[in-house]
């Protein structure tokens, strides 16, 4: 497919023009109920997703960083429909997704495809790599020998001789060439928003960098928008525009990527940033500005749910839940001590502090 | 009974080094084919030293590590080289000797703790027995002990925690919890498997600063294996980098960080994602890791170096100095 075809079909598509986002969630909540209530029993829930709002905008790429148990990939597979959301909407270019007046799930998923972290596990070990690829086009509808020429023309751009690679199978590949035919399946239904759900995170690091610029090169020829999961701040910081910063599934803080790591606004993003392991033999880190892991989300604590881990919480923070505020220029914030947090005003929480769990 | 006992007498420091390897080669043999793991890897610890080898999956430096507590399948693998832990031969050891040398000479931690405790068990129960067993104490003792080492490792509520099942501790927690498993015979030397790869970089790094501080407080030596160099140069005095089953280039953690001369390090330096990078291009290693069952003759680097000429692929090329304490192994060095 030649540059211009591809931009064209992407303008076909494009209703809403630049300035609309591509995809607009409002107050997605998912919750996992593990013991049900009832005969005198408690019930008991994970707050996987727990009132999430966001915007992709067209083009860019939006990262999502937090801690195991933030909600990010369940976000991800909301989006997808992969699980049904308890509560929220989720507008895909104007059109409300699985609704009526809006584009079907079955349409929403041609044009939003999702990579996945373990690249062995999300191909079928029965289907040679062509055939994996090719999958998709016909199960919508395109003709067999197309959607064969398809995939050989995607392995060819994800760096996969086509000769050499069409006929293997996933376990006669590596880690890094079994992700860039995850890549290239991905892209065979020519979608608009690539979801990519820890998608160089099993990589080795001399492979990471290659996926990383084969990412960068597909964005720019397709015109995609990617939405970016990542539990690594470089690789983060690296490839995104925007970044949103989650905790036990609410957004803590959202903003351009280089306003948010210079300026960090709430405790939570500053405590990721500083236990980033440093590169300076001179300068090791000396405290970790955490203590603790990261808690469950089954028993939120009420107010803010970062209280019992954050260095600054003071009384009025336990009392409500701060809402997602506006700090900046496109950076948004829920703390009530922002400012502060922002000014560089942070004490380190000593160890004897910590609740015990 | 104090943790103190275990700190190293001054004067050892000066003796020889605690762990010595020598032109050590690790091959497995399955029917069809022969994996070259490990390919003359030369090694020394000091007493009192954090090591780290750092490298790629398939590098060897897993295999480097189990070879030192001789935890590879003997049927399947053969080992020639000479290892020598404390004085002792490791590889010459009757299962006998091994008994006695795992836990109180050498001991070693996992990336995944939950399968290092045995699921049916209280945490506190696994870890008496292990004192009962190697120092013939009595349970009392060695529950007593658990108890030592809970506080050792800083867990929170350390007497309720080793009344817990291994499923009821977090991650961060059931990695302290190994560590003080690791730790109960008092051992000179810590081996660590990628101990904080599973976690969260919030939880991770908490681990490292405890590794560092016990390291410190009981004068233990440490090789820690890892792929992440951020990881490598919190934690280390030392470090070698591996490359298909070799020691491609080791020395001091300034040199090898701020002064990496071998191509490969140059390209895992080069090759890390930041900000600094945004909107460029990384500069990438080309290609993939060779084949263990088919490495190439001469440098296993040569197909993805730069710098590679027809000299590199005529030997391995030998390690040259660069300093009294960092080396490379490359033909081009100084080119």
């Amino acid at each position: 497919m030649t540059n211009s075809q591809s931009l064209s079909r992407h303008d076909s598509l494009d209703r809403g023009g630049k300035a609309q986002p591509l995809l607009r969630v409002r107050g997605l909540q998912k919750h996992f109920t593990i013991a049900r209530g009832g005969l005198g029993r408690q019930a008991s829930r994970v707050h996987a997703v727990d009132g999430v709002d966001f915007e992709v905008y067209k083009g860019e790429t939006l990262g999502i960083v937090g801690e195991s148990g933030c909600g990010k990939s369940t976000t991800a597979r909301l989006l997808m429909h992969l699980l049904a959301a308890d509560h929220g909407e989720m507008i895909f270019d104007g059109d409300p997704i699985g609704q009526r007046g809006g584009i079907s799930v079955r349409e929403m998923r041609r044009q939003v495809q999702m990579v996945f972290q373990n690249s062995y596990a999300s191909l079928n070990p029965r289907m040679s790599v062509e055939d994996s690829i090719a999958f998709g086009p016909q199960v919508h509808g395109v003709n067999r020998r197309e959607s064969r020429q398809r995939a050989r023309r995607l392995l060819d751009q994800v760096g996969l001789s086509p000769s050499l690679f069409a006929h293997r199978y996933p376990h006669e590949l590596s880690g890094g060439q079994r992700q860039r035919v995850n890549i290239a399946r991905a892209l065979a239904l020519e979608p608009r928003l690539l979801i990519l759900d820890e998608a160089v995170s099993a990589l080795d690091k001399s492979v990471e960098a290659q996926v990383l610029n084969l990412l960068t090169d597909l964005k720019q020829e397709y015109g995609l928008t990617y939405l970016f999961i990542s539990h690594d701040l470089n690789v983060v910081r690296y490839i995104s525009d925007r970044v949103m910063v989650m905790y036990l599934g609410k957004v803590a803080e959202m903003g351009e990527v280089e306003a948010l790591y210079r300026a960090p606004a709430h405790p939570y993003t500053r405590a990721l940033l500083s236990a980033m392991p440093s590169m300076n033999p001179n300068q090791r880190t000396e405290q970790a500005p955490l203590t603790g892991d990261p808690p469950n989300p089954i028993d939120l604590p009420p107010g803010c749910r970062f209280c019992p881990r954050c260095p600054m919480v003071e009384e009025a923070c336990r009392a409500e839940e701060p809402a997602l505020e506006a700090c900046g220029t496109a950076h948004q914030v829920a703390c009530r001590r922002a400012d502060e947090v922002m000014a560089g005003a942070v004490p380190v929480k000593r160890l004897s502090e910590e609740s015990p769990t | 009974m104090s943790l103190a006992a275990a700190k190293s007498d001054p004067t050892a420091a000066i003796l020889a080094p605690l762990v010595e390897i020598t032109d050590l080669t690790v091959r497995f043999r399955t029917p069809t084919r022969q994996v070259h793991a490990v390919n003359g890897v030369d090694l020394s610890l000091d007493r009192g030293e954090v090591l780290t080898i750092l490298g790629e999956s398939g590098s060897g430096k897993s295999v480097t590590l189990r070879t030192l507590m001789r935890l590879l399948p003997e049927r399947r693998s053969q080992i020639s080289g000479r290892v020598s832990v404390d004085g002792q031969d490791v590889l010459a050891m009757s299962q006998r000797q091994l008994t006695r040398f795992r836990g109180r000479t050498a001991s070693m931690i996992f990336q995944e703790p939950m399968l290092a405790f045995d699921p049916v068990y209280r945490i506190g129960e696994q870890i008496a027995e292990t004192v009962c067993r190697h120092e013939g104490v009595s349970r009392r003792q060695g529950m007593a002990r658990a108890l030592e080492l809970f506080e050792l490792v800083r867990i929170p509520s350390p007497q309720r925690r080793l009344a817990n099942y291994p499923h009821e501790l977090s991650g961060g927690m059931s990695q302290r919890a190994m560590i003080a498993l690791a730790l109960s015979c008092r051992p000179k030397l810590l081996l660590a498997d990628e101990p904080t790869t599973a976690l969260d970089a919030t939880v991770q790094i908490q681990i490292l600063l405890l590794l560092r501080d016990l390291q410190r407080e009981l004068g233990m030596s440490v090789i820690f294996v890892t792929h992440d160099m951020g990881v490598a140069n919190e934690i280390s005095d030392r470090i070698a980098v591996m490359y298909a089953g070799r020691i491609v280039e080791s020395g001091k953690v300034e040199e090898i960080i701020g002064n990496p001369q071998h191509p490969y390090t140059q390209g895992l330096m080069a090759s890390r994602a930041s900000g600094a990078q945004r909107g460029q291009r990384l500069q990438a290693i080309p290609g993939a890791p060779p084949d263990l069952a088919e490495l190439p003759r001469g440098c296993a680097f040569v197909p993805r170096c730069p710098q590679a000429t027809d000299e590199c692929l005529a030997a391995v090329p030998a390690s040259r100095a660069l300093s009294d304490t960092h080396w490379a192994a490359c033909c081009r060095l100084g080119m």
